[in-house]
């Protein structure tokens, strides 16, 4: 057991370092690259929930497809440094303290719920648990409208991305002709 | 290993990325500590599905990873918007709906 415990403790270094890093960071480039650290940190440890599937699609969709999204987009915008918060702000104070607040809380609250399989490594489940066979018949019997709904969902989102990002005419002519006109 | 480290770990991202929303200005690096925030509270709903022994929780899972990606979408295509509008790319300088 203690290779498993090794790798828990690996991989949960790994994802607490790629979520301080996508923080702290301040190039968005750099941002999305850590996220990309810590989406494969988070892989490893479904995997060691025995969430196969999921850990699958976590690297081929969000490791892979969205991340690819998001290079694209601060190649395009031109990911510029974020210049430090000049005046500080209220927000810069006391957002960090905040959420120390909230992670403080929430382990009390993992720590004093008395569920006492909490304190178990779950129950005994077989070879399959997790497997696509599980995940896909899941989702074709009990949890068929939920996955049709998530279906649709993507494809209203990806519509309106097109209608967001489209090139409007007659407001793009105003302030783009703005410098160059005169 | 205990699901109790693997919810404190949650617990943890979690806050990160709450920090990260509330500190940053760069559009685009809100929708990433987002992303971790969703993603913390994916590794939750495994970890209790792994508690139950059921896999209802990893479709849960499996639908909040969906809604990041809409979320995503949506998002990104808002700064590809802002961008084209000459909007500066700052989440403070955008302070009303009305475009």
């Amino acid at each position: 057991m203690w290779f498993e415990q090794v790798l828990f403790f690996l991989a949960a270094i790994g994802a607490l370092a790629g979520a301080l890093g996508v923080v702290i960071l301040r190039n968005p480039f750099y941002s999305v690259l850590a996220l990309v650290v810590h989406l494969v940190a988070l892989a490893v440890l479904f995997l060691l929930l025995q969430a196969e599937f999921l850990a699958a699609g976590q690297v081929v969709v969000y490791a892979g497809a969205v991340m690819v999204l998001y290079i694209f987009v601060v190649a395009y915008i031109g990911g510029s440094d974020e210049p430090l918060r000049p005046e500080g702000g209220a927000l810069g104070v006391f957002g960090p303290l905040f959420a120390a607040a909230v992670g403080i809380e929430l382990t009390i609250a993992f720590a004093a719920s008395g569920l006492e399989a909490l304190d178990t490594t779950g129950e005994e489940v077989g070879a399959g648990f997790g497997s696509p066979a599980a995940i896909g018949q899941l989702l074709l019997t009990r949890f068929l409208v939920p996955f049709e709904a998530a279906s649709y969902l993507l494809l209203v989102a990806a519509v309106g991305a097109v209608v967001l990002a489209r090139r409007r005419r007659g407001l793009e002519g105003t302030s783009e002709a703005g410098p160059e006109a005169v | 290993m205990d699901i109790t480290w693997y919810l404190v770990l949650s617990a943890f991202i979690f806050a990160i990325g709450a920090a990260g929303v509330m500190s940053r200005r760069n559009p685009l690096v809100v929708l990433l500590c987002l992303e971790l925030m969703l993603n913390a509270g994916n590794l939750a709903l495994i970890a209790f599905s792994r508690m139950h022994g059921g896999e209802a929780g990893q479709v849960f899972a499996l639908i909040v990873m969906v809604i990041a990606a809409c979320e995503v979408v949506i998002g990104l295509g808002i700064i590809v918007a802002m961008y084209r509008r000459r909007l500066p790319i700052d989440v403070d300088e955008m302070s009303e709906l009305r475009g």
